[in-house]
């Protein structure tokens, strides 16, 4: 009997416990006077025995299988012959690992190794025994915990209470699971990065102006040491995402202030969803489109006006993504314009102000958190956005302000530096590390400024 | 409920639905000599829902005309249109004519904008923007140009504030936001920004549902002031500040006018049954 067959069992032991408690509720609550007259409704009770059923046998469950693995494998290495064990670590793991996949099935084992084929027997018994003894003891474990719920069911008995606070408990782990995960992945980038301020020096990476991330792979390469300044790559992001952002918020934010204020329902119910498409379109859709519209336009316009643009530009990439964040600018703002009350408005209108002194003056400054809250949001989407720059901007990483270049952006590098065969703990790749960080602490204070602008302007309407 | 008063309540509720039934025009005169502003058979509708039905109504020079009647008669519904803030609801239909000082107000030609600055409003909730409380006063005088200097503006702000009786809770607290301030206050300081205009005419919605009875007293007291210069509608729900303030009543019923006259006699000696059923709390 697989595991998942017992989970079945254990999830209708905890369906039926939930139906008979419940209607063992109703007929005590009738016995008593009504639904009333329990503490809490016959429902309450229900998922009581349903929470009993299921969260003992499941922990019983995930604990046994956490450790079994541990034992059984020790258990089996114990057959193992001295000579073999003194072969070192190494040695026994790769067995070991023969043996567990023989005992699933997935490997043949070898017809004349008697050795292994008893580590085999021993491995299946062991499993089947630690499978047969869990699955009991969760189904038991989820038979008490109904009869437990059932048997507790009394007009006294504060079964919504009990609910409340599991169903508690359930959302904290629910949230400690996205902290926890950020956490960690915080913990691994600033690790990495660590080993990497170890082969080159933080100084270097901050202030240097060379990027060429070239290292010899093997010991007998010649290649040049390759260099790490990583100021080119921050300003090609910076310079993108300001042409980004040049583009984005006066658009995003005119066509909000006209959907909200100006147009007709019936205009709006078709543009609304039509500007929000333009957020659905892949990335690598714009990044071509950049590359091969944009880019060529571009040259061509600056030819005929005597400049020279390269054929890869800041400024191509930075107008399509312009073009792609427009509707973190415009939906976002048209939310918060819409949710600014028509009763502020009405007041300004009523002191005689224009419709246009009305939207500059009140509902402008009423809606600035949430209007600064998208564009920052948009920011960030511009300062990680990677693919159109791949495509548009080049990887080039120059040291340049002028938009008609070929530039690099942060994220570009880190695809480029961890494609291909790599070696971990390169410097090469380990800068990808210390970029992600660099990138995380720019949002991060991306964010907590945003906060702080949305709290110093915060505005209660009413 | 006892057996009694609910006969009562559902007489008195069949009794009004057979007068408004029978209703043909308003009781009492309702035209003045000195009209600052004349309203015509007027009728609103929202969408298909009509609110008010062929009223016929004057406001004249330096009165306080008190409008009463139960929730929901068009009492603001009515208010709004006299500056047109009725534009701003999409469903909004108004016909008949309305006239300030001879003028339509409705005609294509008439600015919107100036006609607002003309007729303020102060609104049933109190609606501060999220300023200042200095800017909240100073943002009407600002956009008309009123002042041509700093301590222009500063002495606006300052006897609005005085005069809706709130200068000293925030003399000392000027760039605090309005929206900071208690329900009451912030409507002490709408008043302020709507005096701030000097408008000819002052719409007020129920100004003092959120105020307590001092405040009340000075906002009351205020209207009297203000009457000397400018002349004042008022929708509100307590018949005895109707009394105190007014020289007219009009009482509004389910989107009619039923009766209009001298606010004493309204309140002692109506002359119509509807009237009547209301001022004595025999309303179903
Ligand atoms: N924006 C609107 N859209 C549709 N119908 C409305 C709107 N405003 C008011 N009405 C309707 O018009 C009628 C009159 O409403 P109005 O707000 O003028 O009443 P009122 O006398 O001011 O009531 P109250 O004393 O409760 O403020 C009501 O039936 C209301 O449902
Ligand atoms: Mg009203």
């Amino acid at each position: 009997m697989p595991l998942s067959n017992s989970l079945l069992i254990i999830l209708a032991i905890a369906l039926i416990g939930f139906f008979i408690t419940r209607q063992r509720a109703y007929s005590i609550a009738l016995k008593n006077g009504g639904v009333a007259k329990l503490h809490s409704l016959p429902l309450y009770y229900g998922y009581l025995a349903g929470i009993w059923a299921l969260v003992p046998a499941l922990i019983l469950l995930a604990c046994w299988s956490a450790f079994e693995n541990t034992l059984i494998n020790s258990s089996v290495l114990g057959l193992a012959p001295a000579d073999l064990v003194a072969q070192g670590e190494d040695q026994m793991a790769l067995l070991l690992n023969q043996v567990q996949n023989i005992a699933a099935g997935s490997i043949e084992a070898s017809p004349d190794d008697a050795l292994q084929a008893r580590m085999v027997a021993r491995m299946q018994s062991l499993q089947g025994t630690s499978l047969l003894i869990k699955s009991a003891l969760a189904i038991i474990l989820a038979v008490v915990g109904v009869l437990w719920a059932f048997k507790s069911v009394n007009p006294n008995y504060r079964a919504r209470i009990k609910v409340e606070g599991f169903v508690r408990i359930a959302m904290l782990l629910c949230a400690s699971v996205a902290v926890l995960t950020t956490v960690g992945i915080v913990f691994s980038v600033l690790f990495e990065s660590v080993r990497f301020f170890g082969k080159v020096p933080i100084s270097e990476f901050m202030l240097g102006t060379h990027w060429s991330p070239q290292t010899s792979i093997r010991e007998d390469q010649v290649a040049s040491e390759g260099s790490f300044g990583a100021i080119p790559l921050f300003l090609g992001t910076l310079l993108i995402s300001a042409i980004a952002l040049i583009v984005a918020v006066p658009i995003g934010l005119m066509s909000a202030i006209y959907l909200t204020e100006y147009a007709k329902p019936q205009v709006r119910a078709f543009a609304k969803p039509a500007m929000e498409i333009l957020a659905g379109i892949p990335t690598v859709v714009y990044g071509f489109f950049a590359a091969l519209t944009v880019a060529p336009a571009l040259r061509g316009w600056g030819e005929s006006i005597g400049l020279s643009v390269s054929s890869e530009s800041a400024l191509a990439a930075g107008l399509v993504m312009g073009v792609m964040i427009i509707p973190f600018v415009s939906s976002l703002s048209d939310d918060v314009l819409n949710a600014v009350p028509q009763t502020m408005r009405d007041g300004s209108l009523g002191l005689g102000a224009t419709k246009s002194e009305t939207i500059r003056q009140v509902v402008i400054p009423a809606a600035l958190p949430g209007i600064v809250g998208g564009v920052l949001l948009a920011a960030s989407r511009a300062i990680g956005e990677t693919m159109i720059v791949v495509m548009a901007a080049g990887l080039a990483a120059n040291m340049t302000v002028n938009p008609l270049e070929a530039v690099t952006t942060v994220t570009v590098q880190i695809v480029t530096l961890l494609t291909g065969d790599q070696e971990f703990d390169s410097a090469k790749t380990l800068a990808a590390f210390a970029l992600g960080l660099m990138l995380f602490i720019t949002t991060l204070v991306l964010n907590v400024i945003a906060l702080h602008v949305v709290r110093k302007y915060r505005e209660q309407y009413e | 409920m006892t057996k009694t008063a609910e006969t009562t309540s559902s007489d008195t509720q069949s009794r009004n639905s057979q007068l408004l039934a029978e209703f043909k025009e308003t009781t009492g005169n309702v035209r003045v000599t000195e009209p600052k502003m004349r309203m015509d058979n007027v009728n609103v509708h929202y969408g298909d829902n009509q609110a008010i039905f062929d009223v016929n109504l004057d406001l004249g020079k330096n009165e306080v005309l008190a409008m009463i009647g139960p929730s929901g008669c068009g009492k603001s519904t009515f208010l709004r249109c006299m500056n047109r803030m009725n534009d701003t609801v999409d469903s909004c239909r108004v016909t008949g004519s309305l006239t300030l000082d001879g003028e339509d107000i409705y005609a294509p030609e008439q600015d919107v904008v100036l006609l607002r600055a003309r007729v303020g409003m102060v609104f049933q909730k109190p609606n501060p923007f999220p300023k200042s409380i200095y800017d909240n006063v100073a943002y009407g005088p600002r956009i008309h140009g009123l002042a041509s200097s700093k301590d222009e503006l500063d002495q606006i702000v300052e006897t609005s504030l005085k005069r809706a009786s709130i200068w000293n809770e925030v003399k000392d607290r000027l760039d605090a936001p309005g929206t900071g301030l208690s329900g009451g206050q912030q409507q002490r300081l709408c008043i302020a920004r709507t005096i701030a205009v000097s408008p000819e005419i002052i719409l007020m919605d129920e100004p003092c549902s959120a105020l307590d009875p001092i405040a009340t007293a000075s906002i009351e007291e205020l209207i009297d002031e203000l009457r000397q210069n400018y002349a004042i509608a008022i929708v509100t729900h307590s018949m005895q500040q109707a009394a105190r303030v007014s020289q007219r009543t009009a009482y509004f019923h389910l989107g009619r006018l039923i009766e209009l006259g001298e606010t004493k006699k309204i309140f002692t000696n109506p002359s119509h049954e509807l009237t009547e059923n209301y001022i004595t709390g025999r309303f179903g």
